[in-house]
């Protein structure tokens, strides 16, 4: 009887969760499609249009798109882009995961974990400002500091070779806090259980990183560089602060270069035409990143 | 800080004016805010714009004088930071949501008036009655539209001069009367380089023009760095010496379709301006920044002159523990001084809410009335001759001579900012190569192929 009932009860209640799910998923969709999926399409439709916002759009096929390929600014802005990725992930991740296990490992301490996300409470603009007056050549605390250690001034923001890998750091700074943040609540999913019988068997610190938490970590660790290796691409406002694409476009990153194009020179169709060539990008890298990584899948069998 | 944050108003590049915090702070806060058009339509407001915070007190004067004129009519001033200055008025532009009347640049107003989106002002009531000859001469002449007609009514002008801090140059040995007579030539630099070397000193005590001076170890500078001019065309770094040198930036002006930074004359003044860097007579591209913009650099004691402009005075007359004196450009191989001016003036949109009004306000703020009031505030010089000898004579109260700017239109010896179309674009092109030849990445030269970018955009046109 008891089956029976429960069985007859069962679609009943499916029928009224679908209902209030829908209710519930409304908003969230809304703003999805009115935010994200229209943009996007507009995007991509005004990519293949001559457009400069106070005059109707011009259909020009694909002359924005033989132009991007033949710009030799944009593939230098590419490269710039990518060479400040490189860094600021390659430092970002390193850092963020040694922080998050020595947190994990060492201290339970919220006042550590507290400072060691301060930097992310600033926002980018005041973080960029801020690091721009200290290492400024002339008159910047981090350059006095430098002389007075007896090595020369350098324009950290100024000079060609410097600003990228200074702008790259910055963002480390203000960012490592969160993303060990991220790395570290995946520790916490780890069994302290794997941890006690590795010590069982006489590991050492060295061994058990090695063996217990990286492989363990993989599916958190991949989803945390998808995430940040998208958020990176998207550098803008630390470099719009500082060096706003100088010297010589040495800084001029993609997204600083489609700003520059769209709203300083009314561009709009030849700029979401190097925003739908970066989302491309981007999607092919998270692909990639998800496969390599094998990050829907965990080792823990 | 407080100099810094005056910022570079009147350049052309975007951003140039975020100094400081608080510029910043207040271009956020302007923008985060974002100001209505005010109007609303109800005919008692007309809503004005303006980017330069320095000379909203003289405005707000002006506003008070015209509403006692006019009753019914109350004006409401927006400033928002140069920085954001221009995107927040394209987009309302298009939201619709534009002010009655705002200040307007020769740099940007090509190509509202391209798209027609300006009231002629000859066609409205109260500005029909504008002349050119009310003004300083030439400074009229550039807002007159390619179909005759008036989009902006003069506000005020501006010419280049040379700031230099009087202790660093009498320790030098360098007299004031040396100073206001100084010529440069391409070949050797002539008395300014000269001048530059003395000034300039290295770590080891030694002078720019001694035996044994360390180009690559210097501590002040003769001439400060104010980047490399690609974004402005050059109007307070290089202006004055290509002006000087006979070279005009394009075949005609105002409207011109052909830019010459392809000729001899220019790219030889480059090479010898730029090449002052490579002699360590002037502050690398390096040493500039968005935090050390030339009054820093002159009142921090690492460079001894500057080359500005004229709208930078209230910055440099504020520099604590600077005797600040000021010195006309050097005369050039042409024999004579030059000197880019510039001027701003107010245009009325043609979606204008409050159009009557705003006719009304535009022509107040053109009269004798309301130039004098900000030719005693001293803060810029008004475009009429009658309000400039108010700011003349404020600043000479304050124990400041300014002739060496007013001078350049006793003696005729300016020249006009190059109003063309393309504006954003050429910026675009020109910055960056202006930049890699400052940092001595590429020679003059280089800017033959730069130029032909430029061209390129007028023959699209066709």
């Amino acid at each position: 009887m008891a089956v029976i009932k429960s069985a007859s009860a069962a679609p009943n209640r499916r029928r009224g969760d679908t209902r209030v799910a829908l209710a519930f998923v409304a908003p969230a969709m809304l703003g999805y499609l009115v935010f994200l999926v229209w943009p996007t399409l507009r995007g991509v439709y005004l990519s293949f249009t001559s457009f400069d916002l106070l005059s109707e759009e011009k259909w020009t096929g694909l002359d924005n798109y033989r132009r991007l390929v033949n710009d030799p600014v944009f593939w230098d802005s590419l490269g710039v882009t990518l060479q400040y990725v490189m860094i600021n992930i390659g430092v970002q991740t390193v850092a963020a995961l040694l922080i998050a296990v020595l947190m994990h490992r060492l201290t339970r301490s919220t006042v550590v974990r507290g400072i060691v996300l301060a930097p992310y409470l600033v926002s980018n603009v005041v973080a960029g400002i801020v690091w721009l007056w200290i290492l400024d050549t002339q008159l910047g605390v981090g350059n006095e500091v430098i002389e007075w250690l007896g090595f020369d001034r350098i324009a950290f923001f100024g000079d060609a070779s410097w600003a990228i890998p200074t702008i790259a750091l910055v963002n480390v700074w203000r960012h490592v806090g969160y993303t060990a943040l991220l790395i570290f609540a995946g520790l916490q999913s780890i069994s302290p259980t794997v941890y006690e019988a590795g010590r069982v068997d006489g590991a050492s610190e060295w061994r058990m990183f090695r063996s217990i938490t990286v492989p363990l970590l993989r599916p958190v660790l991949s989803l945390v560089l998808i995430i940040t290796v998208v958020g990176s691409f998207q550098v803008f406002d630390t470099v719009s602060v500082t060096t706003d694409g100088k010297p010589a476009n040495a800084t001029n990153v993609l997204q600083l270069y489609v700003y520059d194009l769209a709203f300083d020179r009314l561009q709009f169709g030849y700029a979401s035409a190097i925003s739908v060539a970066l989302m491309l990008v981007l999607t092919v890298i998270t692909v990639m990143q998800y496969r390599l990584m094998r990050a829907g899948r965990s080792d823990l069998g | 800080m407080s100099t810094a944050q005056r910022g570079n108003q009147r350049r052309t590049s975007a951003r140039a004016c975020a100094a400081s915090f608080a510029a910043l702070a207040l271009a956020v806060s302007a923008a985060g805010c974002a100001p209505q058009a005010g109007s609303a339509g109800d005919g008692k407001t007309v809503s004005y714009w303006m980017w330069d915070a320095a000379q909203q007190p003289a405005y707000e004067k002006c506003a008070k004088a015209f509403h006692k004129k006019n009753p019914g009519l109350r004006v409401k001033i927006t400033q928002i930071g140069w920085d954001s200055y221009w995107t927040k008025l394209t987009s309302s532009f298009i939201a619709g949501t534009e002010p009655d009347v705002f200040t307007n640049h020769v740099a940007h107003y090509p190509q509202y008036e391209k798209i027609g989106v300006l009231s002629p002002l000859d066609e409205l009531g109260p500005t029909r009655g504008i002349k050119a000859s009310d003004y300083e001469p030439g400074l009229a002449k550039p807002w007159t539209g390619r179909d005759g007609h008036r989009y902006g009514a003069p506000k005020d002008w501006d010419t280049v001069g040379l700031f230099y801090d009087k202790k660093v140059t009498r320790e030098a040995g360098v007299s004031d009367a040396e100073l206001r007579d100084m010529a440069w030539n391409p070949e050797d630099g002539g008395s300014f380089e000269k001048v530059l070397a003395r000034l300039t000193i290295d770590a080891n005590g030694k002078r720019g023009d001694e035996r044994g001076f360390d180009k690559d170890n210097v501590v002040r500078y003769g001439l400060a760095t104010n980047d490399a001019g690609g974004d402005n065309h050059g109007q307070s770094q290089w202006s004055a010496f290509t002006g000087s040198n006979g070279w005009k930036y394009t075949d005609k002006n105002p409207w011109g379709e052909r830019y010459n930074y392809d000729q001899k004359r220019f790219q030889e003044t480059i090479d010898w301006y730029f090449g002052l860097a490579e002699k360590g007579y002037m502050a690398p591209l390096e040493d500039y920044s968005q935090t050390n913009f030339p009054e820093v650099q002159v009142g921090s004691g690492k460079a001894a002159m500057a080359t500005e402009g004229s709208w930078k005075l209230s910055a440099f007359s504020g520099l604590k523990g600077v005797d600040l004196g000021i010195a006309p450009t050097p005369k050039g191989p042409t024999g004579e001084r030059a000197s880019m001016m510039g001027g701003l003036a107010d245009s009325i949109p043609k979606g204008a809410k409050n159009k009557k009004g705003a006719a009304k306000w535009v022509a107040f703020l053109a009269s004798a009335e309301c130039q004098n009031i900000v030719g005693k505030d001293a803060t810029v010089f008004p475009a009429t001759p009658e309000g400039t000898e108010k700011a003349v004579a404020a600043h000479r109260k304050n124990g400041l001579d300014v002739t060496p700017f007013t001078r350049h239109i006793e003696d005729g010896t300016t020249f006009s900012f190059p109003v063309t179309d393309h504006a954003a674009d050429i910026n675009a092109i020109m910055l960056p190569a202006m930049q890699e030849v400052y940092a001595g990445d590429s020679p003059a030269s280089s800017l033959t192929t730069t130029n032909k970018q430029v061209n390129f955009l007028f023959q699209q046109d066709d």
